[in-house]
């Protein structure tokens, strides 16, 4: 019960325990990642897994941390956002910015270096310029491509400017008590507005075009592709693992219980003295900067980018990989996103086999949406708990060392809110 | 043959004969060279002769000379019309009576075969015969002949048709072209001033194009402004309206300064000028700055290799000498004053209009935003259900409607048909949602969300599957096409008055079943407290079933009437499930009325936008959802809230 869950950590003298102790599923988790990550390498550098399947593998890597983020704004929270995909895709759009720049400008020096005079630096940047925006009909680099040249400023980027937004756009919707289904449409119409704005030619980030060749690093050309894509699985595998450590410690003390109790009835929480908005803005900014780190992490291994990846159905998707997963624990989120992804994917990639009705023939290319939609309402309806529920089927399983409902709550059949 | 003569006889009329009546083949017998062999300079002499003679059957000769119909024997050059004849041989008609006029082979005549220009240079000497046509369309194809090739000597035969004209809208019309040609060519200061005073009550897009005629300016340069030149105005240079730059292209342009010598010319020169990789002594691994490359230039010029660099001071020193204006084609001042007060108070006019008809505009987006929104209005404002595939019933809708016209060909009657079907679909889909799903989620609105997200992605690809990805058509019947024509810029078509009726249609239903029938009564008392309507013998299950229905089924009909306006695809729903939300939400929750002030708002907010950044809807709609996000901070309840405890439920 919320307030028993309250109560529990505000005990005097509770003994203070370490994180793993508190949460047993935090080291399981991690010990798993390591495992996977280890044997994928192995495996790769045998040769039993393609550059392909290891890119994949990497990008669900970072679709799990963001499922992760997500989880700990929704399932913690109470949060509904169906923003997050865009902050992981500007995340994206922040690292790509600079990895088309620095490329197109080795290509541009290398190919003006062959000229009788050497280029001035104006002459260089006008020559990438048109390379970059030859496709929308420009060669003027807008004002957001002021930092593309400087790694490390556009690296801030990737952080300072979902976190900036996820603060302004919070403030104003948590200042105004915007709670419940009015702030999911409210982050959806931000989605949707981002994605809109993404899609203008004048915009200045090529519009429908998106940046592409993101999968080359600049000044690395020389290194094989296998090479690259098992350092960004890597990459991908330590933010996962420290994004995790890392939530997993802020849901689990006080803050947790408070964040938990948020979710549960902010309006006694807030009567206790707590500032909720305060709380939900922290929480907010930070699942939207992580989201950043993990499309700064996802986009270059992917290769492109374009602004159909921030379509407000994008933040819907991962809203369902949550749900399937099991809210309310950080686990869950993760094997979640990855058995979803990765079997959307089997399924639209044709590797379903297709199963002929004799009067029908079922193509699972056109059939998997379908599917997906039906089977996310069965879980809503009638497994709230998702994958991750199974693990409470395991018998003798240590709980967290936490009075109160682990999971938000049982789905459709609570009866509490019901009768509130 | 009738229509000729009266054209002739009314051509007699009006333009009155200088010279005694003549026959047309004496006329033509006159200018046989130029009759025969016309060019484009000389069948004017011609054709004035002609006019100035008038005899009768000038106006059918002229047609026929156009259509090259115009036969001339070659024995004695006199000239005929033909028909064809027995055997092989062509029947003579005569040119002033068309009567038959014996026979002749063909080898015995000579076609008159005038070119493209003297065709048109004959047209336009046919538009004065037009202009009396007993035919309106002929009269009013005349007019738009002189509209668009105008010249001063149209004025006189337009000015004389105007008065025997019975067609009204067209005598204005001649009256309207006439002050155009007036203010254009009149013959003296005052009677064009008068002319183009009386334009200025005119919004016509011919008006506005004469006027700016008028007002043409063409770019200059001078050591002084020349005298008696009507100068529009003087430009600084380095202004915004001419740069720095433009100033001295100008210049360079008029002859009066030497051309600057390019950056990508400097380069090349360089590159032609390195010795032993050195340009003039620099080395060439230096030249990477602008600056370098104009030092190593510099000194090629002082060899006399190459023109010598203008330095930016010698630029501007070269502007500074030397006024920039535009000045009018038009040498008189009073004209051009006249005309440009003309035009500010018509280009004051067709603003006014202008916003009348983006309001007309607005006015119908919002009536497709308030039907897009009005089940949402109750779904969501009424029972607080939160329903995500509210967007895929309006597809379901105008798929519905999409199929009827395949079975049934007559557009009007598959509409009548399709409204209640697509109804009839949508009320059944919305009641087995909320019997299977809903139901189970009443009080959990994230949940619902998530839930009906999944059944609008189910949907949207089962459509995709049996439809196809292609948009499909869901066409309009014949007679709600075109488009009501208030004046020149106000018009707004059929369909979008026909959607705006539906709209306020929809409106008084719901708001009739609302609150004067026994089923709203239970709606509203079931949405306030269940457990007391149910204690008054209300079942709650069974009225929250149909009101679920009806919000699902008005969606189904929006979806008929937004598919006739846009194109029926799998993502329509998807197009306006954020709009109908945001319509609800900003006009406030629970009320019928705040849904239609929303729809308002949205609908003119966006045109509004659109007017400001034109040819650009999606920056429209990026600002218009920014907007509204700052306007939910202001109104968090919308713009009809709800006070007291309605609020808390």
């Amino acid at each position: 019960m919320p307030s028993d869950a309250l109560a529990t950590s505000a005990r005097p003298f509770a003994p203070r325990r370490s994180l793993i102790a508190q949460n047993p599923s935090v080291l399981w988790f991690l010990l798993a990642l390591a495992l996977f990550t280890l044997g994928v390498t192995v495996l790769a550098e045998m040769g039993l897994v393609s550059t392909s399947m290891v890119k994949t593998l990497g990008k669900t890597l970072c679709l799990c941390l963001v499922a992760v983020a997500m989880d700990v704004v929704w399932g913690y929270c109470g949060i509904l956002s169906l923003g997050h995909m865009a902050f992981f895709g500007i995340g994206g759009y922040a690292i790509g910015m600079w990895l088309m720049y620095a490329r197109t400008e080795i290509i541009v020096t290398t190919s003006l270096a062959a000229a009788p005079i050497p280029p001035t630096p104006e002459e260089i940047v006008d020559a990438v310029g048109t390379q970059i925006f030859g496709v929308v009909g420009s060669s003027e680099f807008p004002w957001l491509w002021a930092f593309a040249d400087s790694l490390a400023l556009q690296l801030l980027m990737v952080v300072l400017v979902p976190g900036l937004l996820a603060l302004v756009f919070g403030w104003l919707a948590f200042r105004s008590r915007v709670t419940g289904v009015y702030l999911s449409i409210l982050t959806q119409a931000m989605t949707l507005a981002l994605s809109l704005w993404l899609f203008q030619n004048d915009t200045g980030l090529r519009g429908n075009n998106g940046l592409s060749g993101l999968q080359n690093i600049p000044g690395y050309d020389h290194v094989p592709q296998s090479t690259v894509s098992l350092v960004f699985f890597w990459a991908s595998a330590a933010a996962l693992a420290a994004g995790y450590l890392l939530f997993a410690w802020v849901v689990s003390g006080k803050f947790g219980s408070v964040i938990r109790g948020i979710r549960d009835n902010e309006a006694r929480v807030r009567f206790l003295g707590y500032h909720v908005e305060h709380y939900k803005l922290f929480v907010f900014t930070l699942t939207a900067v992580v989201a950043g780190i993990a499309g700064a992490l996802y986009y270059p291994q992917a290769g492109i980018i374009n602004p159909a990846e921030i379509a407000p159905i994008a933040s819907i998707y991962l809203a369902v990989w949550v749900a399937i997963g099991g809210r309310g624990r950080l686990y869950g989120a993760a094997i979640g996103a990855a058995f979803v992804s990765l079997l959307s994917s089997w399924f639209t990639g044709g590797g379903a086999p297709d199963i002929d009705l004799g009067f029908y023939r079922i193509q699972w290319t056109d059939w998997w949406l379908v599917l997906l939609g039906l089977s996310f309402v069965a879980v809503t309806l009638l497994a709230p708990k998702g994958i991750g529920g199974l693990f409470d089927l395991i018998p003798g399983r240590r709980t967290p060392d936490r009075q109160g409902d682990y999971g938000p709550d049982d789905g459709a059949w609570r009866r509490e809110e019901g009768t509130e | 043959m009738l229509r000729a003569l009266l054209a002739a006889l009314a051509a007699l009329v009006l333009v009155a004969a200088p010279v005694a009546a003549q026959d047309l083949q004496s006329v033509l017998q006159e200018h046989r060279e130029g009759v025969e062999n016309p060019s484009r300079r000389s069948v004017g002499v011609v054709i004035e002769a002609l006019i100035a003679a008038d005899p009768p059957g000038v106006q059918t000769f002229l047609e026929r000379w156009q259509d090259r119909e115009v036969w001339v024997r070659k024995a004695d050059g006199l000239f005929f019309y033909t028909a064809p004849g027995e055997g092989g041989a062509l029947t003579l008609l005569d040119i002033a009576t068309g009567d038959p006029a014996g026979t002749a082979a063909r080898d015995e005549l000579g076609e008159v075969r005038p070119n493209g220009g003297v065709r048109r240079e004959i047209a336009g000497a046919l538009v004065r015969f037009q202009l009396s046509d007993p035919d309106p369309r002929a009269r009013s194809a005349a007019l738009t002949s002189i509209a668009r090739n105008p010249s001063a000597d149209q004025i006189e035969p337009l000015r004389a048709s105007i008065a025997d004209d019975p067609d009204p809208a067209l005598k204005a019309a001649k009256e309207r072209l006439a002050a155009i040609l007036t203010a254009r060519f009149g013959e003296n200061t005052a009677e064009r001033v008068a002319a183009i005073e009386t334009l200025s009550n005119d919004i016509g897009l011919e008006t506005r194009a004469a006027l700016n005629q008028i007002l043409a300016v063409s770019p200059g340069v001078g050591t002084t402004l020349p005298p008696g030149a009507n100068i529009a105005r003087e430009l600084r240079p380095g202004s915004e309206a001419l740069s720095a730059a433009e100033a001295y292209g100008r210049l360079v342009d008029a002859g009066l300064a030497p051309a600057p010598v390019a950056r990508d010319r400097i380069k090349e020169v360089l590159a032609a000028n390195i010795v032993d990789g050195r340009v003039a002594g620099i080395p060439v691994a230096t030249l990477d700055t602008e600056a370098r490359r104009e030092e190593a230039y510099d000194r090629l010029a002082e060899t006399g290799a190459v023109p010598p660099f203008l330095t930016e001071a010698e630029r501007q020193a070269a502007i500074a000498a030397h006024v920039f204006y535009e000045a009018y084609a038009e040498p008189d001042a009073a004209v051009t004053d006249a005309a440009r007060a003309a035009l500010t108070e018509v280009d004051l006019r067709v603003g006014a209009n202008q916003t009348a008809d983006i309001a007309l505009d607005a006015l119908s987006l919002a009536s497709i935003y308030f039907l897009a929104a009005i089940g949402l209005a109750i779904t969501f404002g009424v029972m607080g259900v939160i329903n995500m595939a509210h967007g895929e019933f309006i597809m379901m809708g105008a798929y519905t409607g999409y199929v009827v016209q395949l079975f049934v060909p007559d557009y009007t009657l598959s509409i009548l048909i399709a409204l209640p079907l697509a109804f009839a679909v949508t009320f059944g889909a919305g009641v087995a949602m909320e019997r299977l799903v809903i139901r189970w989620l009443y009080r959990r609105p994230l949940e619902t969300l998530l839930a009906t997200f999944g059944i609008s992605i189910a949907l949207q690809q089962l459509a995709k599957n049996i439809f196809g990805t292609q948009a499909r058509p869901l066409t309009a019947p014949a007679w709600l096409d075109g488009q009501l024509v208030i004046n020149e810029i106000v018009a707004i078509s059929y369909i979008r008055i026909a959607i705006f009726v539906l709209a306020l249609v929809f409106l008084g239903l719901i708001l009739f079943v609302l609150k004067r029938t026994r089923l709203g009564l239970e709606v509203r008392a079931v949405t306030q407290n269940p457990g007391m309507a149910a204690s008054m013998g209300i079942n709650p299950d069974r009225i929250n079933m149909l009101t679920f229905g009806l919000g699902s089924g008005i969606a189904g009909i929006a979806g008929v009437a937004i598919g006739l306006y846009a194109k029926v695809t799998s993502e329509m729903g998807s197009d306006y499930i954020v709009q109908s939300f945001m319509t609800v939400v900003v006009g406030g929750v629970g009320n019928v009325w705040g849904t239609l002030a929303g729809a308002t708002l949205i609908g003119v907010l966006q045109k509004g936008i659109e007017w400001v950044y034109p040819s650009n809807t999606l920056a429209a709609q990026t600002f218009m959802i920014l907007f509204i996000i700052l306007f939910i901070q202001v109104r968090p309840r919308g713009i009809v809230a709800l006070k007291g405890r309605a609020a808390e439920a």
